[in-house]
């Protein structure tokens, strides 16, 4: 960003403290502690990462970990994007209201949001679930319910990513495409999408991030059924308190190593859209 | 006709942007919707183009009833102020999307696409992406792409009000020839009068949601329908009994029998031209006279002297 290089570069006593509490607070806060997963990972080498690959149940938990992550992923991906146009490009009453409850996910506890998925599909006492499950679906206590928690947690990212987006870009290259002739799909798929695309990529790998790491709303819908329903950080809490601490921290390590992934390349993303 | 407009209503909220309008646009003219902001002129256009709906009424284009057609059905070039560029496309593609949409054969795309860029003068940006185009090159690609459909009409929504002074007249220049050469019926708006006498075959004056009249530019200039119109196409003073235009004022030094005497009471250069405000001896409010540069250096015109005022040979006086 421009800011940056233009910065007034200070070099009083005030910003030399300033900057000193900063890499302090950093270092003693997240370095620090995450650098400590990776050194206790590898304190034997690679034997706690084999211990971590041989035994089919993690395995099991990491592969879950994946495929709700991934699903949660794409169903945030296509209903944020078509959120987002609704709360741009539309006016309809109760717009505020719909444009705040997308914060609640990151206002409340994951606990809560559990507990309130069980308390609408649970298959024995929910509003919703004794009906789905006399059909056939189980929702709580199996992947579906993992995949709505992981969903319902991640649920602004996509949208705040791509809402100040719609709003810079504008309608008039919309509407200049409609007078020359696209309908309302082809102005999205040809002007507005590509209009947003680098948008979508940052608020797809944010999501990820955050829905490989979920652990409380998880834990409560799961049902943390080994081998089962038990995905990877309810994997690393159950072989933490049972003295598998070094299958833990790899567990743990493998999680933060993709997160950090994501990071990475939304970072050069960021850099690449900066310079087009 | 080419369009026909009835009976349009537009409100905004309490705002009345447009009420029960009637135009009709005569085909392969250029024609101008000219008033202040926030007249309804732009409401107008947008409402031409499908991009806005009508509240009532109805808006028909060469023969067929346009009111209930998406814009993307309307066979309608709009060109909007700040371009519409779409910015993730080469100057080429921007020009062929609406043939593209269209599904025209890619040898037909490209052969059409060729000429406009002649037409606009920009073959040789063709690759490059709007952002690397100045803003009159942008707004002709803009023009470009519009007639590329071969529209029925063309519609301009003050396409010169984001440029500066020198590339507005050169565009506005250009846009007049280019008609002449193309002769597509076009409709632009605009708030600038000398920008709508200058180009347009014919003005239609808007204001307050309302038409104050509708004739050639000489028409509209001489005789204004209404104290608005007067006002809004040039400056009007008062001499003796008649109103005329400050420039059709001949100023004199020697006493004049025919002349209205008074002093100069304040004297403002604006580039080529001197603006006087000369207040007359007799009780009549001060009138306003425009003369140039040279004029009034032969005169020696300064603050304070008398001078003597007449309409100039072949003046007219312009009344409502």
């Amino acid at each position: 960003m421009p800011e940056t290089r233009t910065a007034h570069r200070s070099r009083g006593p005030v910003a030399h403290l300033l900057r000193f509490a900063v890499i302090a607070y950093l270092f003693l806060l997240v370095v620090w502690p995450v650098s400590l997963v990776v050194t206790h990972t590898f304190e034997n080498g690679f034997d706690a990462l084999r211990t971590v690959f041989g035994d089919a149940d993690t395995v099991a938990a990491l592969r879950l970990t994946a495929i709700a992550a991934l699903i949660a992923t794409a169903i945030n991906t296509v209903f944020g994007v078509g959120v987002s146009l609704l709360l741009v490009r539309s006016d309809f009453p109760g717009k505020r209201i719909v444009s705040s409850l997308m914060d609640l996910p990151l206002a409340i506890s994951p606990v809560v949001v559990g507990l309130s998925l069980v308390l609408v599909y649970g298959g024995t006492n929910g509003w919703f679930g004794p009906v789905l499950e006399a059909g056939g679906v189980k929702i709580i206590f199996a992947t579906p319910g993992i995949v709505m928690a992981t969903a319902f947690v991640a649920l602004p990212l996509v949208i705040r990513e791509e809402v100040p987006v719609l709003q810079e870009i504008g309608t008039e290259q919309e509407q200049a495409a409609r007078s020359l002739g696209a309908g309302p799909w082809q102005t999205f798929r040809r002007i507005t999408l590509p209009s947003i695309r680098w948008a979508v990529v940052y608020g797809v790998v944010l999501t990820l991030a955050r829905s490989l790491g979920e652990f409380g709303a998880v834990k409560v819908v799961s049902g943390n059924i080994s081998g089962q329903t038990r995905t990877a950080t309810l994997a690393v809490e159950e072989k933490y308190l049972n003295w598998e601490q070094e299958s833990a921290y790899a567990i743990a390590f493998l999680l933060a190593g993709v997160s950090v992934l994501c990071i990475i390349a939304v970072s050069i993303l960021r850099a690449r859209a900066d310079r087009n | 006709m080419s369009i026909e407009i009835s009976q349009v209503t537009k409100t905004f909220g309490d705002f009345v942007a447009l009420q029960d309008v009637d135009l009709s646009v005569p085909t392969g003219q250029l024609t101008a919707l000219l008033g202040p902001s926030g007249g309804g002129k732009s409401t107008l256009l947008r409402i031409i183009a499908g991009l806005d709906d009508a509240d009532s009424g109805r808006v028909e284009i060469e023969g067929v009833d346009a009111t209930a057609l998406p814009p993307q059905k309307r066979n309608v070039g709009f060109v909007f102020q700040h371009y519409a560029a779409f910015k993730h496309m080469t100057v080429a593609k921007n020009v062929a999307f609406g043939l593209e949409i269209r599904k025209r054969p890619k040898a037909e795309i490209a052969a059409k696409v060729d000429e406009m860029l002649e037409l606009v003068h920009l073959s040789q940006f063709r690759d490059r992406l709007p952002s690397q185009l100045s803003g009159g090159q942008r707004q002709r690609m803009a023009l470009a792409r519009a007639l590329a459909i071969e529209p029925t009409v063309l519609l301009l929504d003050e396409p010169f009000g984001a440029l500066d002074a020198k590339v507005r007249k050169e565009l506005r220049d250009w846009l007049r020839r280019l008609h002449d050469e193309v002769h597509v019926t076009t409709v632009f708006v605009t708030h600038d009068q000398e920008e709508a006498l200058e180009v347009a075959d014919s003005i239609v004056v808007i204001n307050q949601g309302r038409i104050e009249q509708i004739g050639t530019p000489d028409e509209l200039y001489d005789q204004p329908a209404n104290d608005f119109v007067l006002g809004f196409l040039g400056p009007v003073t008062q001499l003796g009994d008649l109103r005329i235009r400050p420039h059709d004022i001949e100023v004199s030094r020697e006493p004049r029998p025919d002349g209205v005497h008074g002093h100069i009471s304040r004297w403002t250069r604006v580039g080529f031209e001197v603006r006087l405000e000369v207040t007359p001896t007799a009780d009549a409010p001060p009138v306003q006279v425009t003369v140039t540069r040279a004029e009034a250096n032969v005169l020696g015109l300064k603050v304070g002297d008398p001078v003597w005022l007449r309409p100039t040979v072949g003046a007219q006086a312009v009344g409502v």
